[in-house]
């Protein structure tokens, strides 16, 4: 009573509450705000004011771009690049793979935490494989995703990794309440990491798993951080937002093929533009036996599957 | 008579052998096919290229009869490709080592060995063309190398090698959350 605690720090000190935060905390009234909306001190002025992507111009995006690089510096200890590429005109990105071929060695999943800077623990992984029995073909009830036998493929069995299907019709932002999620030209879903609040309607949406919750802080090893990364994409993300599968946006955007593509050992992942009659993709779905997962949702996804044979 | 040069000579050109068939490897240098396609190195065993190093004409000589090789026993013992009938110098060129032949004779360099393949696998070879068999890296809208046939494929036992997979995720029950972080 006699000393009354300031609400909140002086400008420039370092936050350090139970909710982990670090920011630099600016004593104004809107950080107050901000932080009584969160219950804790994370939110950083520039943050709690910030548009939703879509509506940033130019200019305010470099100045969150810039904060958001220096605040991953300060956090890993080294430079991250934080790209916005946009959409390639001409381009509708598409992905089909081949049943025939894969293995389940899932070097494709642990490609995908690399490039992606997926939480190492708690532990976030976008693709998952699912293990099937041949004698039931495609049937989730038949399917186990914890299989870990020594050696791959098993006996009678086939192989199924799910991502995000990268959906035409994706339910996932239809049901966002906020506008945090939302298909692009080039036909990748993406989330703006700073805009979700969290809610999860969009995870119980996807009838594909593919959307993942940050239930936790976040951990990633500075070494194992990936500089390079898209705002859409594999920037670091915080606790209490959703993540998912962008195609690689900061790699495909940029002519890469995805992570997954480059690692499969069995080849059994094709890439590429849609709109293009001479890429592999259109290759794939012209001249092979092609399905939809889960088709009769009409959630028409761009992620195709096929056999090779 | 048998001496160990004449065993030797003209033993066919067995060059590649099997390391790391199941996962292509990092291409260390690339090279370009008569029609343009890049492709890596083929996974020649360290050293036994060019085989002409040995197999000139002239420390030994050339011994086209089916027999149990001296050297190169280990592929001998390994090959399973085909039928059993299946020898050597089918693929591998008796007069120009450093090449292989197709059934018609016609040279086909190392590079390029996916035209041999393709003469019983046609299949294969028209859809490694299009992109749907194989793999390929690089950029999907610019310059990419294929992986031969042989990088994934090992040609004397083609059959592709099981995997031991990567560790299974974790199960949710399993997830640990410490209040304010998983720390
Ligand atoms: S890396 Fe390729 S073969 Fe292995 S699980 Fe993934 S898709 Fe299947
Ligand atoms: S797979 Fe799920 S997360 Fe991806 S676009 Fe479709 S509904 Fe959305």
């Amino acid at each position: 009573m006699t000393d009354p605690k300031p609400i909140h720090p002086p400008a420039g000190a370092v936050e350090s509450s139970a909710c982990g935060g670090r920011r630099e905390f600016l004593g104004t009234a809107v950080a107050t705000v901000a932080m009584a909306l969160t219950g804790c001190g994370k939110l950083s002025k520039e943050e709690f004011l910030q548009h939703n992507f879509r509506e940033l111009s130019k200019d305010e995006l470099q100045t969150i771009i810039a904060r958001l690089e220096r605040e991953y510096e300060e956090k890993y200890h080294k430079a991250v690049k934080v790209g916005n590429e946009p959409a390639m005109p001409g381009v509708i990105f598409g992905y089909a793979l081949d049943l025939s071929r894969c293995i389940g060695c899932r070097r494709c999943v642990h490609a995908c935490v690399k490039e992606n800077n997926q939480s190492r623990d708690p532990q976030i992984q976008w693709i998952r494989v699912l293990e099937m029995d041949k004698e039931e073909g495609v049937n989730i009830q038949h399917a186990e995703q914890y299989y870990n036998p020594e050696e791959v493929p098993r006996e009678s069995h086939f192989y199924m990794p799910v991502q995000c299907q990268q959906c035409k019709r994706p339910p996932c932002v239809k049901v966002c309440p906020v506008g945090a999620t939302w298909k692009e030209k080039d036909g990748i879903v993406v989330v703006d990491y700073n805009w979700c609040i969290g809610c999860r309607y969009c995870m119980a949406a996807c009838p594909y798993g593919a959307r993942h919750f940050n239930w936790g802080e976040p951990h990633l090893e500075s070494a194992d951080v990936n500089p390079a990364t898209h705002y859409l994409g594999n920037r670091p993300r915080a606790k209490g937002v959703v993540e998912k599968c962008t195609f690689c946006v900061q790699r495909t955007r940029n002519g890469l093929y995805p992570a997954c593509v480059e690692i499969c050992p069995t080849g059994s992942r094709k890439f590429g533009n849609l709109l293009d009659a001479k890429s592999e993709i259109r290759q794939v779905l012209e001249t092979k036996r092609v399905f939809k997962f889960k088709e009769d949702l009409n959630t028409q996804p761009t992620f195709f599957y096929f056999y090779g044979v | 008579m048998n001496t160990r040069p004449i065993r030797f000579a003209g033993l066919a050109l067995l060059l590649l052998t099997a390391p790391a068939f199941a996962s292509p490897p990092e291409q260390k240098g690339s090279s370009v096919t008569p029609e343009g396609i890049e492709v890596p190195k083929p996974p020649f065993t360290e050293g036994i290229f060019p085989c002409t190093s040995c197999h000139d004409g002239k420390q030994m000589k050339v011994d086209t009869r089916r027999r149990e090789l001296g050297m190169h026993s280990e592929i001998q013992e390994q090959l399973h490709h085909g039928p059993a009938t299946r020898w050597c110098l089918d693929c591998h060129d008796a007069s120009s080592r450093d090449y292989l032949h197709l059934a018609s004779g016609e040279k086909v360099s190392f590079n390029a060995s996916y035209l041999l393949c393709g003469q019983c696998h046609g299949d294969k070879l028209r859809d490694w063309r299009m992109g749907i068999h194989g793999k390929r890296t690089g950029s999907w809208n610019g310059a990419k190398q294929y992986l031969l046939c042989v990088n994934c494929h090992n040609p004397h036992s083609p059959h592709f090698a099981p995997l031991k997979p990567m560790p299974p995720p974790t199960r949710p029950e399993d997830i640990k959350l410490t209040k304010g972080g998983a720390q």
